[in-house]
């Protein structure tokens, strides 16, 4: 054992908190970025105490002094031996115009599964409430479209919009959080093996399908398009980006044809899962004010045509984006 | 989820230093969660008085900004302070918890992120069923979003630095001019048994009087039985006197 622990602390302990005064520095703000010479300081004075606690340890010493370099030790450990590649500071615009499409692009498998879900799902809705109307009740589960659509179309029109006036804003907020925690709660859901993902996706299906197939039948085509389009074509790739997102954890969890152990599958995957849910996001908050602010005005206010083309713009928008930025920048071998 | 559950996660660094992390409980977990819970309580109360000001601009946009800033701050706190504080929120701050990597190496952000999205699957049906289960089951106390994110909760009380002035008693030690008698005790007495005497004197206040009388008894006839020591160095000082001699001359070097 140590004979002289007393002489030993008193030697290294100003070490140790200088130690410990620069890590708490550094766990002040994430992103500082160290200059060269406290950089090696620090590494200098984790060896150090790496060091000491290692005599500690063999020599077994009192338990406090071992536990307080314990505690030293690990916070320089997790600060030396973290990653520095994702310490890099986050840029908005980077992030925008290559990470995003970069990563949808990369695991657009997930995402084209999740489609082929919602839209068996909406073939799965529109042919029951086609072949059996009383179904309605069960398929569509919001209050607002269990009626009739055409007596729907005819109020709406009617109205010109008066009915959210005042509370359109506060209606695109509900929107965007409720369809925001049902997309993230779909990634989350990926920790079922893809199970609860699946069933949501399904589920979001057969209301999308019976709402259409009931409008379609009623003779309001034109309407559904135009109430639609606006906000659908956004929110409804948003709600697949979070089942893309659940999909590919669910990959990770069962890990067909790789090699990897189960955590390293997760850890590989784990950037990925969270750019498609802040994509998703991104996407529902755009989609929530389009929904308050321009789908729920109809002709005569809007002309149809106008809603479905400006629905049909950010469709293409949408796709040029996520199929083409940043492609040519994630080609080249990074720097 | 399987193995024995375990206390502890042993980290081996490159440099060959072996520390341990203590897994924090799902109890004490939950009752950080509360504190948290009590915090965005606390924290909302006070948002919305400013947000409520918004109305005389319009009621309208005050309900956006309310519906947006509640979700924000219901969602974002935990993820924003386990950022800021390098995996700690303020319930975990007061109940000593950190969130870690599992490799013991520094968090990401999308861990971060990962762990608290995974949130609303732990969270089910009620309560944090799934995760508090899960958590349970698991040897690391890791709920999913700990197992998706790669990281832990443990838990690291603070620890001081060690105190040399309980062994800096003005009393003579009679053991410190008998050198055989000290390097007889240095080499026969196991480093268990020497911190277990440290911990005795540190804690001597805590215990019951007829207990600590006991204690050091034990420990006086566990270094007597470890070695011989002539009757002269011991005469009139008592068992807890004799014990603090002993600590004093394993651990400290005078001179």
């Amino acid at each position: 054992m140590i004979v002289n622990l007393e002489r030993f602390i008193a030697l290294e302990r100003p070490r140790w908190e200088r130690l410990d005064a620069m890590l708490s520095r550094i766990a002040e703000d994430p992103w500082r970025r160290l200059p060269f010479d406290e950089a090696r300081e620090l590494e200098g004075l984790y060896q150090r105490a790496s060091s000491d606690l290692a005599r500690l340890a063999t020599f077994a010493a009192e338990p406090e002094a071992r536990r307080y370099l314990e505690n030293i030790v690990a916070r320089g450990y997790t600060e030396i031996h973290g990653a520095p590649e994702e310490a890099r500071r986050f840029r908005v615009g980077l992030w925008l115009t290559r990470t995003l499409p970069d990563t949808w692009r990369r695991r657009a498998r997930a995402f084209w599964f999740a489609m082929a879900l919602m839209m068996a799902g909406a073939v799965f809705g529109g042919a029951a409430i086609a072949l059996d109307p009383e179904a309605k009740p069960a398929l569509i589960r919001l209050p607002n479209l269990q009626g009739d659509p055409a007596e729907r179309v005819a109020h709406e029109e009617r109205d010109r919009g008066r009915g959210l006036a005042d509370r359109k804003a506060r209606f695109s907020g509900m929107l965007i959080t409720n369809n925001t925690q049902v997309t993230l709660f779909a990634m989350a859901l990926g920790m079922t093996w893809g199970i609860g993902t699946l069933v949501l996706m399904l589920q979001n299906g057969v209301m999308v399908g019976a709402v259409a197939v009931d409008y379609v039948m009623a003779g309001q085509t034109k309407f559904l398009l135009g109430w639609l389009l606006p906000h659908g074509v956004v929110e409804l790739p948003a709600i697949l980006m979070g089942g893309q997102a659940g999909f590919v954890l669910a990959g990770a969890l069962l890990g067909r044809g790789q090699r990897m152990g189960v955590a390293a599958r997760l850890g590989a995957v784990k950037a990925d899962v969270v750019t498609l849910c802040f994509g998703a996001t991104l996407m529902l908050v755009w989609a929530g004010f389009v929904e308050a602010f321009f789908s729920q005005y109809h002709e005569p206010v809007l002309p149809y045509a106008a809603k479905m083309a400006f629905g049909a713009s950010e469709f293409a928008a949408l796709a040029l984006y996520l199929a083409v930025a940043g492609r040519e920048a994630a080609a080249k071998p990074r720097t | 989820m399987n193995g024995e559950r375990s206390d502890v996660l042993h980290v081996r660094t490159p440099e060959g230093v072996s520390f341990v992390f203590r897994v924090a409980s799902p109890v004490i977990r939950l009752a950080a969660l509360l504190v948290d819970w009590a915090v965005v309580l606390a924290a909302w109360s006070v948002i919305a008085t400013f947000v409520r000001l918004l109305a005389i601009l319009s009621e309208d946009i005050t309900g956006l900004v309310g519906i947006m800033l509640y979700f924000a701050l219901s969602q974002g706190y935990r993820i924003a302070a386990e950022w800021r504080w390098r995996g700690q929120t303020l319930g975990k701050r007061l109940l000593h918890l950190r969130v870690v990597d599992e490799q013991g190496r520094r968090l990401t952000f999308e861990q971060i992120v990962m762990r608290n999205l995974l949130r609303f699957v732990d969270a089910l049906p009620m309560a944090y069923m799934v995760g508090g289960a899960v958590a349970l089951l698991n040897r690391r106390g890791q709920r999913l979003g700990d197992l998706a994110a790669g990281t832990l909760v443990i838990w690291e009380p603070a620890e001081p630095m060690p105190d040399f002035e309980l062994l800096r008693g003005e009393k003579y030690n009679s053991l410190r001019g008998n050198l055989p008698v000290v390097a007889r005790l240095r080499q026969s007495v196991a480093p268990e048994a020497a911190r277990v005497a440290w911990q005795a004197l540190v804690r001597r206040d805590e215990l019951e009087a007829a207990a600590r009388v006991r204690l050091f008894a034990d420990l006086a006839a566990y270094f007597r039985a470890r070695t011989r020591v002539p009757d002269e160095l011991v005469e009139g000082v008592s068992d807890e006197q004799f014990v603090r001699n002993v600590v004093d001359v394993l651990y400290v070097t005078r001179g």
